[in-house]
């Protein structure tokens, strides 16, 4: 269960405080944390809160830019970058360090995640910078939503041709779409990710745009199953959470324990 | 150059508006060859003044002059008599020009004219692209001589984000990716250790947050 970190640079409710909530019904999150709003002073000592409220996973992002969200006037900070974030975490994790070097008593025993998105250009690159990600820290990846299978699949071959694979856990990213709009809304005006036409004139041909959606999200999920070096995935049923489960029921998923 | 753009009119008629006698202070450098604040540019906003006085029936005098620097004191020193004929002077340098205007006339109402934008270069006439925010810590040499602390909107040190696509920023399609302009400058000089290679967290108090900053030339000596 992912908690996001005002995302698209919208306020909302901060992940640590909703990532505690989570933890108090049973349920273990990924508080998503972002280098967009706090220093590295911030960073730190948000972690040590996060970590003392029982927060294991924590997925480090760059962020997306303020221009995108509901307060665009606002200073970004970018101190650091996603990959330092990795870094700092990692060294206070195991190093019991902060990042100017003193020591801490009591480090915060975290799972670290990265972002990976192989839609996204030079792509040449993305495998390289899965590397560096994993050499910083990273013991866990999620993907960017997985429309173009053939690039997810190019860029995992390569990873795994790099060996990076065995050095982390990687979660494809599934986005069921509710219409071709949403499709082509996605494919034209989401930096960072392709839908091929294939996927779009499916929902334009399909009767129930809805339905259709759901069932190319399951046919993700069951591709993404086959896959070596696959590792999970992680459906993002973005204002459409009630579907997740009729998703991962679909695709053969197994029924995970404790509470829906 | 130190690129600046004119405020709005509505904002300029606002500041002029307590004074009846003012001074438009052209600056001969960076501002005039980006075409805000130079002679032209003075004598421009000097008959726009003039015309919206008259149509208002206000009593506003213009008096127009242009110095070659408007940071250096030498040259600021020079206009000592015509300040002290107006009640205001209006610069039209950048905010550092305005600043040592203020600093040597500190009884006179010093008003800038420009909004200073950046440092940069001219990409097409009239179109100026921003370069260098002077962070005291330059890698160029490194990074194929292309800013990321600049040109990335997100100041990212260690490769593009995931909104890099088709070399474009996220942000705006009319803005490149620096981070795929050094990704290929890089691989075309056979150099991309440096972007596959870890780059720690950046020493920022060089930039300005390590607060105002001054710089003391010293001479030094190569054996």
């Amino acid at each position: 269960m992912n908690i996001t970190d005002n995302q698209t640079a919208i306020v909302r409710l901060s992940s640590i405080a909703a990532a505690a909530l989570f933890i108090q019904q049973g349920v273990e999150p990924v508080a998503q944390m972002t280098v967009r709003d706090r220093n590295r002073i911030a960073i730190q000592s948000d972690i040590l809160g996060a970590a003392a409220l029982g927060i294991k996973n924590v997925l480090c992002l760059s962020g997306d830019h303020q221009k995108f969200g509901n307060h665009p006037n606002a200073k970004n900070v970018f101190d650091i970058d996603s990959m330092n974030l990795l870094r700092m975490l990692k060294d206070m994790r195991d190093e019991k360090r902060f990042e100017c070097g003193d020591e801490m008593d009591v480090e915060p025993r975290l799972f670290l995640g990265a972002a990976a998105n192989p839609f996204a250009d030079p792509f040449e690159f993305r495998v390289q910078r899965l590397a560096k990600k994993i050499d910083a820290g990273a013991d866990f990846i999620q993907s960017q939503g997985i429309y173009d299978i053939e690039r997810f699949e190019k860029w995992l071959d390569a990873a795994r041709d790099a060996g990076l694979t065995d050095k982390v856990y990687i979660l494809g990213g599934v986005i069921p779409l509710k219409s071709a709009g949403a499709a082509r809304y996605i494919k034209n005006k989401v930096a960072g990710m392709i839908v091929p036409d294939s996927i779009i004139d499916r929902m334009k041909n399909a009767s129930d745009g809805k339905a259709e959606g759901i069932k190319i999200a399951i046919e993700t999920v069951r591709r993404l199953k086959e896959m070596k070096g696959v590792s999970g995935v992680h459906i993002m049923a973005i204002e459409w959470e009630e579907k997740v489960s009729e998703i991962a029921e679909g695709a053969g998923l197994p029924r995970r324990s404790g509470p829906a | 150059m130190i690129v600046g753009e004119r405020k709005p009119m509505g904002e300029i008629l606002e500041m002029i508006a307590p004074h009846e006698k003012v001074l438009l202070l052209g600056c001969g450098t960076c501002v005039t060859v980006c075409l805000a604040g130079g002679e032209r540019e003075v004598g421009i906003l000097a008959a726009q003044l003039r015309i919206h006085a008259k149509k208002e029936g206000k009593d506003l005098q213009i008096e127009e002059h242009t110095i070659e620097r408007q940071c250096e004191n030498e040259w600021v020193d020079e206009i000592k008599s015509r300040v002290e004929g107006v009640d205001a002077v209006m610069s039209m340098a950048c905010g550092v020009g305005v600043q040592l205007v203020a600093e040597m006339y500190p009884e006179k109402a010093i008003l800038p004219a420009l909004n200073t934008t950046f440092m940069g270069y001219p990409v097409q006439h009239g179109t100026w692209l921003e370069n260098c925010r002077g962070c005291g810590n330059c890698v160029l040499h490194l990074s194929g001589g292309v800013c990321p602390i600049t040109r990335c909107a997100k100041s990212l040190m260690n490769g593009p984000c995931g909104g890099s696509q088709d070399g474009k920023c996220e942000i705006d399609e009319d803005i490149e990716c620096a981070w795929q302009v050094i990704y290929e400058r890089l691989k075309s000089g056979g150099r991309l250790d440096w972007m596959n290679n870890y780059q720690p967290p950046r020493n920022w108090s060089t930039a300005g947050s390590g607060g105002p900053r001054k710089s003391v030339k010293i001479e030094e000596v190569v054996d």
